[in-house]
């Protein structure tokens, strides 16, 4: 046999000890459903970058903190909004006032009041926490001065009166603030806790302090995430899960199919790609409106050719939305691009869109050449121009981008350069300008029209095209002031019908989700706000 | 030994510096910044969070000294993605994943590159020669991610049709989340180790000592064993050190595929989402063990061959 000399022993000594600082071959399978301990298992696409609710920002923190936080107020499987830390509000035109419930408890016992969420307020204002979403408090009093450091933070509109009355001043009306305040960056924080962790809070399982339906019970960064019901939890009769585990962070799309095959997790997304696979497997495919309208913007900074009017709409007449979504994206569930609002928003008395139908979208190649022919002698060119499509680097959006390349060089004869970036450098390139076309998308922040409505105000700074039309900001500001329901539906309707009719933007698509989950698992909910998908009143039915 | 020692330690410490100066360089030659974020933020958010990471100051030469300084402590200071972590706490976290899953899959690809390669050169041009180069090929030229892939959905179907499980689909904590990983991890550098060796044990087969070995009546099993094994793997030695680092450090998507939290997933990512700190980090660190490992394996050839010490 082969005889080891001493560094081969030492290596083999070395390998040994690595190998057992691993625990043990696997114990029992953890299965995606256990029936028994009321256990459900899924997948995380990443580790949340940011557990620290006035700072976080992106949808795997949301997630997460929508399962063990709870606000003011939530929305329910129906998508109406239903009382959560607050039992009962009053909304006028200058102020609210939310009455908070008695037994509202932190996860530590202790109660909680409207002096946290006070506290959590000012501290996302405060420019010293410098939180991505402190905008999302402007209209409640003093909230835009704070943040632009030119007001203290004690100024901001919200107190505390009794310990189970919040009340807000506003600056201008939110008639939607009911619903604004179930978003994440409302959600309460308790200060002594908060401060006690000496800027580490949301770090760690133990560095939070949760008032939802769950709390974080073990956090192995990158690895793996566990949630048990909180017993402090008011409405705690009502959630029938005793444990929600993310063994897996992933992004890998595949990886989570194969994981749902394997009977591990209990939910997994689709792409074009894994549904052919799904399918072959006969499982019923879920398809749901993500709430994200899509659409390609276009540069209006001065000296674009894209600030030609002829020229937009030479090229949102060529483009045809019900191609685009059945040939181009090809999953089920995405809905034709009209307008800048999804479908699924409500207007006064029914769907906005059914208030305020946009026009049937026109696709006329002859109408469109003739345009482009206007555009020509506008703007004194001899030949079809060359434009910029900016667009990211995944499969999807480059599939997207070679067909409007192509779609706009037949039926135009224009050349369309198409520049791919990563993520940061493509908005560091719409921010700077650098792009005729912009292949772009708009989620929702709360179930508003607003957040959308307001996206190509000249003084959005997420309207990065730097749209800029006075008749449009007018517009947008009745829009905001306005409490009257009616009002605001017209309101909307003008900002549709000028974007539309200037062709401010060229909507493509609004995005659906295939998924296929766990036939025992009932009550999940998709949902366009996050938390999505949200499992905190999910329960478990043996087949 | 002790001259040589500190010379090729000074070299192993100019070549770190020089790649955290190009890495440096590079990051913030390309567009686009770490606090660009979907929500356009204002001007006063903005220069707070500038100030939080310390953005607001010249990149040269204030950003690139306190770097250094820092460097030299061995502080990366705060990642920018995964926002209350410290870089330091990331890659003590994630390093030993990948230090494990490597070790196993370098064990696998070193042993089975050793036998196979012997094995192919013993049996040279016959037909066990042939089908094991032919896999080889494939070895070497297929890329990671299709193993990957490939060796998840085996599983997948081996879980399914023998009704229990043999080995999980992803995730980690176990050992049994390791074999699968660590072989598709290993298979490019077997591969490329069965050629390495194959060559190296033909050359030695041929050799004058095994001819004498013969001479002496020594077993067939004797000469393979102790005459042209050993010596025919020393060049194996000689690569296995970049070898673990490269294996290390590659194995993103295949941290990816099975859901490992390493330190390949944590580069890569912090590499798309410009996470200067963590970029920073996971290079020097990354770089610094193999300028180590390059220096081991150097002091340890130099103990067996005293030529390298004097060249």
């Amino acid at each position: 046999m082969m005889r080891l000399g001493p560094a081969g022993r030492r290596i083999a000594l070395l390998l040994g000890c690595l190998l057992a600082t691993a625990t043990p071959w696997a114990g029992a399978a953890e299965n995606a459903v256990d029936f028994e301990d009321r256990v459900i298992r899924m997948v995380l696409p990443q580790e949340p970058p940011q557990l620290d609710s006035s700072k976080a920002t992106d949808q795997v923190s949301t997630r997460v903190l929508g399962h063990v936080m709870e606000a003011l107020t939530r929305f329910d499987g129906q998508g109406r909004l239903v009382p959560g830390v607050a039992e009962r509000w009053e909304i006028r035109r200058d102020g609210a006032t939310f009455w908070l419930r008695e037994d509202a408890r932190w996860s530590d016992g202790s109660p909680v009041t409207a002096a946290d969420f006070v506290f959590s307020w000012r501290h996302a204002v405060d420019p010293k926490t410098a939180s991505e979403y402190a905008f999302i408090l402007q209209g409640i009093e003093n909230a835009e001065e704070i943040s632009q450091g030119e007001a203290q933070i004690t100024s901001l509109g919200v107190s505390a009166p009794e310990p189970r009355r919040l009340e807000v001043r506003f600056s201008r009306a939110l008639a939607y603030f009911d619903k604004l305040v179930a978003f994440a960056t409302f959600y309460p924080l308790k200060e002594s806790f908060y401060r006690a962790r000496d800027g580490r809070y949301g770090a760690d399982a133990e560095d939070m302090l949760f008032n939802g339906p769950f709390v974080i019970e073990r956090w192995d960064h990158g690895a793996r995430l566990e949630m048990a019901k909180n017993p402090h939890y008011w409405d705690r009769d009502n959630i029938y899960l005793n444990r929600i585990e993310f063994p897996y962070i992933t992004a890998d799309t595949n990886a989570a199919l194969n994981l749902f095959k394997d009977n591990r997790i209990i939910l997994a997304g689709l792409d074009s790609e894994t549904m052919e696979n799904a399918l072959d497997q006969r499982w019923r495919i879920e398809r749901f409106n993500d709430g994200s309208a899509w659409y390609i913007e276009f540069n209006h900074r001065e000296g674009r050719l894209t600030q030609n009017w002829h020229l937009r709409r030479a090229l949102a007449l060529s483009f045809d939305t019900y191609e685009f979504i059945n040939r181009v994206i090809g999953t089920p569930g995405n809905l034709p691009g009209l307008s800048l609002y999804p479908s699924y928003l409500q207007g006064a008395k029914q769907r906005l869109l059914q208030e305020i139908p946009p026009p049937e979208p026109v696709t006329d190649w002859t109408l469109a050449r003739s345009h482009l022919e206007k555009a020509m002698a506008e703007l004194g060119l001899t030949e079809p121009p060359e434009l910029v499509l900016l667009t990211g680097n995944s499969p999807t959006a480059n599939k997207q981008a070679e067909f409007l390349q192509t779609l706009w060089k037949d039926a135009l004869g224009l050349t369309v350069r198409i520049d791919r970036q990563i993520f940061k450098q493509r908005l560091a390139k719409m921010t700077a300008g650098d792009f005729d076309l912009v292949a772009a998308g708009w989620g929702p922040d709360y179930l508003d029209p607003l957040t959308f409505g307001d996206l190509f105000a000249s003084w959005n700074l997420n309207n990065r095209g730097r749209y800029a039309n006075p008749a449009l900001d007018a517009c947008v500001r009745d829009a905001q002031n306005s409490v009257d329901p009616e009002a605001r539906v017209r309101a909307f309707g003008c900002i549709q019908r000028i974007l539309l009719d200037d062709h401010a933007i060229i909507p493509t698509y609004e995005r659906g989700q295939i998924y296929v989950i766990h036939p025992a698992v009932k009550g999940a909910i998709r949902r366009q706000t996050s938390p999505d998908p949200d499992l905190a009143r999910a329960w478990l039915e043996q087949p | 030994m002790g001259r040589y020692a500190i010379k090729r330690i000074i070299q192993g410490l100019i070549t770190i510096w020089f790649i955290a100066t190009a890495t440096f360089a590079a990051m913030h030659a390309v567009p686009g910044d770490p606090l660009s974020n979907e929500k356009a933020t204002t001007e006063a958010i903005r220069k707070n969070l500038e100030a939080r990471y310390g953005l607001d100051r010249p990149v040269f030469p204030d950003q690139y000294f306190i770097f250094l300084g820092n460097m030299a402590k061995g502080d990366f200071g705060l990642s920018f993605t995964q926002q209350n972590r410290r870089v330091n706490d990331i890659i003590l976290d994630a390093f030993p994943v990948s230090a494990q899953l490597g070790v196993l899959a370098i064990a696998f690809a070193a042993i089975g590159g050793v036998l196979l390669g012997a094995f192919t050169a013993l049996k040279r041009n016959r037909w066990p020669d042939v089908t094991v180069m032919l896999a080889v090929i494939l070895g070497i030229s297929v890329p990671s991610f299709v193993f990957a892939a490939l060796g998840q959905l085996a599983l997948v179907n081996a879980n399914d049709a023998l009704g229990f499980t043999l080995l999980p689909v992803a995730g980690w904590g176990e050992l049994s989340h390791m074999i699968m990983p660590a072989v598709v991890l290993g298979l490019s550098t077997l591969a490329f180790l069965t050629r390495l060796m194959r060559s190296s044990m033909l050359e030695v087969l041929t050799a004058d000592y095994i001819r004498t070995a013969r001479a002496k009546g020594v077993s067939e099993g004797g000469i393979f064993w102790r005459h042209a094994l050993r010596n025919a793997s020393l060049p194996v030695i000689t690569v296995l050190g970049p070898a673990i680092a490269a294996i290390t450090t590659g194995g993103f998507v295949v941290e990816l595929v099975f859901a490992i939290p390493g330190l390949g997933r944590a580069f890569v990512e912090a590499v798309q989402q410009l996470d200067y700190t963590l970029i920073m980090g996971t290079t020097v660190f990354y770089g610094s063990f193999l300028v180590f490992m390059v220096i081991v394996v150097d002091l340890i050839y130099g103990l067996i061959d005293p030529r390298v010490r004097l060249a």
